[in-house]
């Protein structure tokens, strides 16, 4: 149900570009004018969502420890897992980050014959992480349609991306590798019983998107073609605030309105994960808790039960059982 | 805003990444250049219309090349017709070059602008520019 | 207790999830017995001063819950928000990728897929999503958006309360999202409406009052200390000196209440007991703060705040130096995570310094609170106490690693360092269920009650399966653990899926391997059953302890 919907609404944006700018000849509002304000939504939104999560304070240091913490001098120290400073948290993060470490712990349990087996499980860690770095180099490469003249890094990525010089123009790895894992992290949302049940259609949507983005990029370059010089005019145009909107194939303009839908979506959805991780507490955090106070903002005074008032209720029986009492009576 | 050292930090470092092209291109200067090929740099120019129609020779140039190479080298066939039925030998130096003599004022217009290196010169010799040529053809870009 | 379920019965889990989509919250509680708790009692609302105490039951129809419960619920979890930034976060960015479905414990014992640690976030987050984001407000179902309804509340009091908040998920997590962090919250907003259960109100009203979760009365506390020094006389010839709300001692030393009486614990108390003789540890017990766990954690942040000031109430009363803590799971996240923040600074203590070794726990100079197994371990490193390991080798032991101090302390180290100290037989168990990936006794968090059974005993599961790894792999008899919890849940989940394998704390094998100055000739262990190592008959040497007799007597 919520694949279809996801499928449908992805149709539809399709059908919206190719029928605004067949048929009623938008190309402004399609090239320019969507871009603009899909642009403005992302950088305005990811902003408001991140400063939406720093309104609210971190009140306890709650890390997940996963190693051994530092205690005694005499005993090991698991400084990435279990970070006890400000640097080696952030050596931590880094691990987060760039190599998704969390993830590669992935185990996959099985029961079998009354017995639970744990194996090793780096599908989804692969997946994820072929499809991060793929959409990196991608969207990097990316920037030869927006600054002029291409910057030096981004020769370097297309020329290493196109290392195998595969075909004409020559195939890039990384288009392959990205078209690949978001299928595989399609696939396996439909094929586990698990994941179909709890996924929603904000979880098939990007995908899809993603999935659509790929195609259309990848149609153009290879297959249908399209003047890339006229593209970087329009891209160049855009990002230097002039806007210009020359004569460009509808293929192209489906794939603008698709990232523009991406990244106006971004926003409002589950793809802030990109900003959230940097602020997961119980991950950012040091495990030091015992050595130095971390203060709660909101802390406010609650009702105890003072020794006083515990003395007051049992004297008797404390007296009787030879306990030292704060006040005789 | 609590951690407001670390998260604004963040999030304008984030800008700053994100909206890279911006910088770049008003530091540059060169986002309004466009490319500029001169489609006729021979003196002599051989023959009025090119192999395929102008648009599709635009995006589809690599590819029509590519074939051509294929189709001489493998199969020792040289010549083709141009769509409006002109027979043509299939030769990047002797066809092509033809009308488009100077390599820096057509093919390399384009290909700088989009940071494309075709490696067509990896075999085939760059044909070489006469330097007092070159000023003398600027007017002539029709 | 264990009629009413087999293991072969409970091992067919069906992890299939149903066709229906998981937006209908319908659960029949009269179908689910043994999988949920009971409500609390009026008593222990009211003596808490919590909100709408009456007299109510999970299968009842009616919850009775007061009128306005919705907007209690919206203002609770608006408040949260703005409080918690993990609770916003974690709300907002999980990608539901299910690396964390097969890492719960309750997970794999019962298949329900809202025990997938991300469908318990869901919950709560499709009514976050329809009331307090954009996307959910404007596209509702298709973004897993949901009315809060009686039924989703019944929901969520069903699967919270399913819920160790063990943190086994979070390890996993790629954003780090702490389910415990999300029950925890949940559990606050079900008891600003009356949804408490008896399991946890009742001990924790008890701790409010008589300073420890069974409501034992300081002159019970007394007798039961007392009581334990007379038993080691009898064992170690050793009459101890038992101080009890002593001021000017060094030392305050705190455990779980249920070391004074319950079995397995009591032998970890005499244990304590012998070592803080042999070392001449100038210490006090409280009758006061006579209770190291905190099930307020497992409550709300107030309750945890309420219940834990005693500790440092007393100890600035009794004017010790600093405090020591004793062996128990959830007591340490409180006290790890929590304690310095709720209640310090404590700048009436000193840094804890250990009077024997000299050696300062720097690592604890805000806190000032000790673990027992870093006291013990930097003991044993300095060589300050004599052992005897071989007076252990009646047993063969496995060590289970308490989900807190595993993984929201990274206390691992320590306690296998005393093990392997005090015992010539240690077997780790497979390395996915050690460690910070060790599983759950499946009674946490307030849910070890036995009108809980069949989900305790599918939720421990996992833990059991390990421990029967070794059982058969290595005859492995005895299971240790450092938290009061387990000591408590852990041997009924034994007989039921391992029969035959005991529970046992690691000061209790301190305790037995002690050489103690002046002590008699040992004949048996802390338990009163004969030690491995005497000059028994030299027939029976031959027969080696591979299997152990079955012992039923648990309580």
């Amino acid at each position: 149900m919520s694949t279809w919907s996801s499928l449908i609404a992805i149709v539809l944006l399709i059908t919206i570009a190719i029928v605004g700018v067949q048929v009623a000849g938008l190309q402004m509002v399609f090239g320019v004018v969507i871009p603009y304000i899909a642009i403005a939504l992302f950088l305005i939104g990811v902003v408001y969502r991140v400063i939406r999560w720093a309104m609210s304070p971190v009140p306890f240091r709650i890390p997940t420890t996963s190693g051994q913490a530092r205690s005694l001098p005499w005993i090991k120290n698991n400084s990435l897992e279990s970070p006890h400073n400000g640097f080696t948290t952030f050596l931590r993060m880094l691990l987060e980050v760039l190599l998704f470490r969390s993830l590669f712990r992935n185990t996959k349990t099985d029961l079998k014959e009354g017995r639970l087996l744990y194996g090793s499980n780096k599908w989804l860690w692969l997946g994820g992480i072929v499809f991060h770095y793929s959409f990196l180099v991608i969207f990097l490469r990316h920037f030869k349609y927006f600054a002029e003249p291409t910057p030096a890094f981004v020769t370097a990525l297309q020329s290493v991306d196109g290392f195998f010089q595969i075909g004409l123009p020559i195939l890039y790895i990384t288009d392959m590798l990205f078209l690949a894992a978001v299928s595989f992290l399609f696939i396996r949302r439909v094929w586990s019983p698990q994941l179909r049940y709890l996924s929603l259609a904000s979880d098939y949507f990007p995908l899809f998107l993603l999935l659509a983005i790929g195609c259309t990029g990848v149609l153009m370059r290879y297959f249908t073609k399209v003047d890339i010089v006229a593209v970087k005019e329009l891209g160049t145009g855009l990002l230097s605030f002039h806007p210009v909107v020359p004569e460009v194939g509808v293929m192209f303009y489906i794939h603008l309105f698709l990232v523009s839908s991406l990244i106006a979506y971004f926003p409002f959805s589950k793809l802030m994960h990109m900003a959230g991780i940097f602020l997961s507490p119980t991950r950012n955090l040091a495990n030091n808790n015992r050595t130095k106070r971390h203060v709660n903002p909101w802390d406010y005074p609650v009702h105890v039960h003072t020794y006083a008032e515990y003395e007051d209720e049992f004297r008797p029986v404390m007296k009787a059982a030879g306990l030292p009492l704060d006040k005789e009576e | 805003m609590y951690d407001a050292g670390k998260i604004v930090t963040g999030l304008l470092i984030f800008l700053l990444l994100i909206t890279f092209p911006v910088w770049y291109n008003a530091a540059m200067g060169k986002a309004q250049t466009r490319p500029n090929p001169v489609v006729q740099t021979a003196d002599e120019p051989g023959r009025d219309t090119c192999v395929l129609e102008g648009d599709e020779m635009v995006t589809a140039h690599m590819n029509l090349l590519d074939e051509w190479r294929d189709t001489v080298v493998r199969d020792g066939v040289r010549m083709t017709e141009t769509f409006n039925g002109h027979r043509i030998e299939m030769s990047l130096s002797r066809t092509c070059m033809d009308c488009h003599s100077n390599k820096e004022q057509f093919c390399d217009e384009c290909h700088t602008y989009m940071d494309v290196e075709p490696y067509c010169w990896e075999c085939h010799v760059e044909p070489r520019q006469a330097p007092e040529a070159a000023p003398e053809m600027e007017g002539g870009e029709q | 207790m264990a009629v009413k379920y087999k293991p072969d019965q409970l091992l067919q889990v069906d992890y299939k999830p149903p066709k229906k989509s998981w937006l209908d919250p319908k659960i029949d509680f009269g179908e689910k017995k043994g999988n949920w708790n009971y409500g609390a009692v009026p008593d222990a609302v009211t003596h808490l001063e919590l909100p709408n105490a009456r007299k109510w039951q999970p299968s009842d129809e009616d919850w009775q819950l007061p009128e306005n419960w919705k907007e209690i619920i919206f203002e609770g979890l608006r408040q949260r928000l703005d409080r918690f930034r993990s609770l916003r976060l974690f709300m907002d960015v999980c990608v539901r990728c299910g690396a964390c479905a097969d890492k719960c414990h309750y997970f794999l014992g019962s298949g329900d897929p809202k025990n997938m640690p991300v469908m318990r976030a869901e919950l709560l987050r499709s009514v976050y999503r329809r009331d307090f984001t954009l996307a959910g407000k404007l596209m509702g179902k298709m973004m897993g958006a949901r009315e809060l309804t009686v039924d989703v509340l019944k929901e969520w009091f069903y699967y919270f309360f399913q819920c160790t908040e063990c943190r086994r998920c979070s390890v996993f997590c790629p954003y780090g999202i702490d389910t415990a962090e999300i029950t925890m919250i949940g559990r606050e907003l079900l008891a600003l409406v009356g949804l408490n259960i008896d399991w946890i109100l009742t001990p924790a009203s008890n701790c409010f009052r008589t300073g420890n979760h069974l409501g034992i009365q300081p002159h019970g506390v007394v007798d039961s200390l007392e009581f334990a020094a007379d038993e080691l006389e009898d064992i170690t010839g050793i009459k101890v000196d038992l101080p009890i709300n002593r001021k000017g001692a060094e030392v305050l030393f705190i455990a779980p209440s249920a070391d004074y009486f319950a079995s397995p614990h009591y032998y970890t108390l005499l244990g304590y007991m012998a070592l803080f003789h042999e070392i001449g540890l100038d210490y006090t017990w409280s009758t006061f703060a006579s209770e190291g766990g905190n099930f307020g954690l497992f409550h709300s942040h107030e309750m945890m705040k309420r219940l834990n000031a005693k500790m440092y109430m007393e100890a600035e009363r009794l004017k010790v130096k600093w405090i020591l803590g004793g062996e128990c799971g959830h007591m340490w996240r409180v006290i790890h995570q929590y304690m310095g923040t709720m209640n310090s600074p404590a700048d009436f203590l000193e840094v804890p310094k250990s009077p024997v070794t000299g050696t300062v726990f720097e690592h604890a100079k805000s806190t000032k609170m000790v673990h027992i197994c870093e006291f013990t371990a930097d003991l044993i490193k300095n060589d300050k106490i004599k052992l005897d390991p071989s007076r252990n080798d009646h047993w063969k032991v496995t060590f289970h690693d308490s989900c807190n101090p595993a993984r929201a302390m990274g206390l691992i180290e320590e306690p296998r360092y005393v093990i392997n100290a005090v015992s010539n037989h240690f077997h780790e168990m497979p390395e996915n269920t050690i460690k910070e990936q060790t599983f759950c006794c499946g009674s946490g968090a307030g849910l070890g009650t036995d009108e809980n059974f069949e989900m305790r005993m599918r939720g421990g599961l996992p833990r059991a399966n390990a421990v029967k790894f070794v059982n058969e792999r290595h005859g492995v008899d005895h299971l240790l653990c450092i938290c009061a919890i387990d000591k408590a849940t852990l041997p009924p989940l034994l007989e039921f899926w391992v029969p035959g394998v005991e529970v046992a704390g690691i000061h209790e094998m301190v305790g037995n391997a002690l050489i103690m100055k002046g002590e008699k000739e040992r004949e048996t262990d802390l338990r009163g059953e004969p030690l491995a190592n005497l000059p028994i008959p030299e027939t029976d040497e031959a027969a080696p302890d591979e299997k152990p007799v079955e012992e039923a007597d648990h309580v």
